[in-house]
């Protein structure tokens, strides 16, 4: 039998872990943002008749001194073999901008130019996108709070019950964040708006966990199981465990499958949905009942004290 | 009891009934185009954000008049052009989306959205002594000022697209596609005056203080009869033109803000690969529930096979857009759905092992997994309902927060239903049929 509450300077000392590379990672590297929430075009040039390999190099040079000329020397560059054509992505500009831009490679390459804009946005929109989404995560998790603290209305301290569920919360989204950061400077991955949907699932997978366990823990106070409450959490623990790896599983195997399997498109954000069920099946067991039962219990010195915790399985 | 579960069991068959009947004439193209609506970002296709530089709108109306006369135009331009389902959305002041499913040539479309279309005729400029003004190479000048003339009441007017009555297409032998016009009782006296006082002369026309073409004027074209622009037109330039012309000008001018184009190959690819990653997945899914859970897991299988059915209905039913972030929020209800199962077995076999007769533990597995379902599913509701309000008075991407909130929503919903009432009438009935009393058949050991 696992001891939860026992073991939980353990479980407390990953998670800790855990979130201070996230945090580190996130002061460091922040998160790369996409045009979606960083504002910015992006552009395929297609050049008829189309770019060999061996001009590509030439042709990408004069590109840079004629992009940099027009006003944008932060422009990225990319020739892209499968297409013959060209990526670039640019501070915002306006579609007149952009035929102009058309006119003057015309001039220069002495070739048909055709560019199509996969996205835009302006900054402004931009900004109030990344706005918007951090709203309504907010919100949301003040939403909850206050219900968690409703449903649990009957326990001593319903607070406890809902901070501890939004502790394991921010845990969920902060490790899936750190990752991304992480993952953004090893390998330019950015965040857009799939990623704050699919952050908005894990959210929601994390609380639902969360709310389970607590369901038990509120259960057995009522039957009145033990007089020492971290045995009441442990047991709850224990009774839930199998239901809590049995749903992470089930969905593992959708999410596992999409990740494999599925789309181009999608993996990012399939990728947010597994990290964050990993990170949410540990934090609905190991840090959100035990947290709850160090708080009841009034142990927080304790975390950090030689002696051993009082849990004991029942 | 028993008799319940029976009128339960019927009401359940006619709901599938009424689900498979409204999904199964699309079965063979169940997320193609005549199915599913699908969303921008998976059908390919192109978003734009428009904004209007209100400051340059005509004083005597309000801004508001300004938008709804905007948008009013642009969803004519864009009723013409032919596109199936078009989105145009006024967003705050000043703003307007617009979304183009399936469009393929996102630059004729913007062409066609933002463009004013002003029209007008000018007359030739001519020196002090009526000698036509030439240019450095030879080409005629025109004036800067659109052709006047005396209306009907004696008052000086412009002859401008305000007067016109009709556009169209025609294709004449000789010149290829031209455009015909058809004027207001007005527009005709006006255009009938432009043309005697410039018979045997060039008049230009102009759209947007662009030059189209400048026809030598025949004869004079009397009050009544059609006048035509020629000019030198592909058939769908002179499409395009004659919806312009007929939608009349913007009030104000617009500028994008935002776009986004999807190519409709890589939306099909990526439904194609995620779809049989779904299935791959949901099978496995199902296998972990009959394998562990033996059968209650085999009719959990079941309703979830129900779960997905009434899903479906409700979305083609509604009809709801389904978008990438509408298949997340599909997935998490989906992985609550089961949860919900998962929680009444677990209950069931916790009875089980306690030592209740099956019926008890039945009852007793839902009675107590009830709470945890109800908490859980409310702090999601919240959620949902926080993020659908937010979502819907956003900008550019609301729509994709809005999709997932709603889509789990209505999935959490319908889950509850599922575990509570289908799940539970099915168990029930096979318990006091006493069909299976075997406990190892419920995953417990005897």
């Amino acid at each position: 039998m696992i001891d939860f509450v026992g073991k939980k300077r353990w479980f407390f000392l990953v998670s800790a872990i855990a979130i201070l590379i996230a945090i580190i990672s996130l002061a460091a590297f922040k998160l790369q943002p996409g045009i979606d929430f960083s504002g910015g075009t992006a552009m395929t040039i297609d050049f008829t008749p189309k770019v060999e390999q061996s001009e590509s190099t030439q042709l990408q040079s004069q590109l840079r001194q004629e992009i940099t000329n027009f006003g944008h020397p932060e422009a990225i560059i990319q020739f892209q073999r499968e297409g013959r054509n060209f990526f670039v992505r640019m501070k915002f500009i306006s579609t007149e901008e952009v035929n102009e831009l058309g006119d003057r490679l015309e001039a220069i390459s002495s070739r048909d130019v055709e560019i199509s804009v996969p996205l835009e946005m302006s900054p402004i929109i931009a900004a109030e996108t990344a706005r918007n989404a951090g709203i309504a995560v907010i919100i949301a998790a003040v939403a909850m709070l206050l219900y968690i603290s409703w449903a649990f209305r009957r326990m001593p301290k319903p607070f406890r019950w809902s901070t501890c569920a939004i502790i394991a919360l921010a845990h969920d989204a902060l490790i899936v964040m750190g990752v991304f950061s992480i993952m953004g400077r090893l390998a330019n991955v950015e965040v857009d708006a799939m990623f704050i949907t699919g952050l908005l699932a894990v959210v929601g997978y994390s609380i639902n966990n969360t709310v389970v366990v607590f369901d038990r823990i509120r259960e057995n106070m009522i039957r009145l199981v033990s007089p020492d409450f971290a045995v009441i959490v442990n047991r709850s623990l224990l009774e839930t465990l199998a239901r809590s790896l049995n749903t992470s599983l089930t969905t593992l195997c959708v999410i596992l499958a999409l990740f494999l399997f599925g789309g181009a498109t999608i993996h990012n954000f399939v990728l947010v949905l597994l990290v964050g069920l990993l990170a949410g099946t540990y934090s609905s067991l190991f840090i959100a009942g035990p947290l709850l039962a160090t708080w009841e219990k009034g142990e927080w010195r304790k975390l950090f004290s030689r002696a051993p915790s009082v849990g004991k399985t029942a | 009891m028993k008799k319940k579960n029976i009128y339960l069991l019927i009401f359940i068959l006619v709901l599938l009934g009424l689900a498979l009947w409204s999904i199964v004439p699309l079965n063979t193209k169940l997320l193609g185009p005549d199915g599913l609506t699908l969303g921008l970002d998976l059908k390919g296709g192109s978003q734009l954000l428009y904004k209007a530089d209100l400051s340059k709108k005509d004083p005597s109306i309000t801004d508001e008049e300004a938008m709804s006369s905007v948008i009013e135009k642009i969803q004519r331009r864009v009723n013409q052009y032919g596109t199936t389902e078009p989105v145009i959305q006024r967003q705050g002041s000043d703003r307007i989306l617009i979304q183009l499913p399936g469009v393929e040539d996102i630059k004729e479309a913007i062409g066609l959205i933002g463009k004013t279309a002003l029209l007008d005729f000018r007359e030739q400029k001519v020196d002090e002594n009526g000698n036509p003004v030439l240019d450095d190479i030879g080409n005629w000048v025109f004036k800067d000022e659109p052709a006047k003339a005396e209306g009907r009441d004696g008052i000086e007017r412009e002859l401008t697209g305000e007067y016109l009555k009709h556009a169209r297409v025609n294709i004449d032998p000789y010149q290829g596609p031209l455009v015909v016009i058809e004027w207001d009782s007005e527009g005709g006296y006006l255009f009938e005056q432009i043309t005697r006082r410039n018979l045997q002369k060039p008049l230009a026309i102009f759209l947007d203080n662009e030059i189209i073409s400048a026809p030598v004027v025949r004869s004079v074209i009397q009050a009544g009869t059609l006048g035509q622009i020629e000019g030198d037109f592909t058939m769908d330039e002179a499409d395009t033109l004659a919806i312009q012309l007929n939608s009349g000008a913007l009030d104000v001018p617009l500028a994008i803000i935002g776009q986004e184009n999807v190519d409709p190959t890589l939306g099909a690819d990526s439904i194609q690969k995620s779809k049989l990653a779904a299935i791959i997945g949901i099978i496995l899914l199902l296998l972990f529930m009959l394998i562990y859970y033996r059968l209650p897991g085999l009719i959990a299988c079941i309703s979830l096979g129900i779960y997905g059915a009434f899903l479906l209905a409700i979305f083609s039913a509604f009809p709801l857009t389904l978008t990438l972030s509408g298949i997340a929020g599909a997935i998490l209800s989906l992985g609550m759905a089961v949860d919900a199962n998962i929680l009444i077995f677990e209950r069931m076999k916790e009875e089980l092992r306690g030592g209740r007769t099956l019926g008890a533990a039945a009852e007793a597995g839902f009675d107590r997994a009830w709470t945890a379902i109800r908490d859980s599913n409310i702090t999601t509701f919240i959620a949902c309902v926080v993020l659908i309000w937010l979502g819907t008075s956003a900008t550019f991407h609301a729509s994709m927060v809005s999709g997932f909130a709603i889509t789990l929503f209505i999935g959490v919903a319908l889950s509850m239903f599922t575990a509570i009432v289908i799940t539970r009438t099915f168990l029930r009935l096979i318990v006091s049929s006493r069909l299976v009393t075997n406990l190892t058949a419920y995953g417990v050991k005897e």
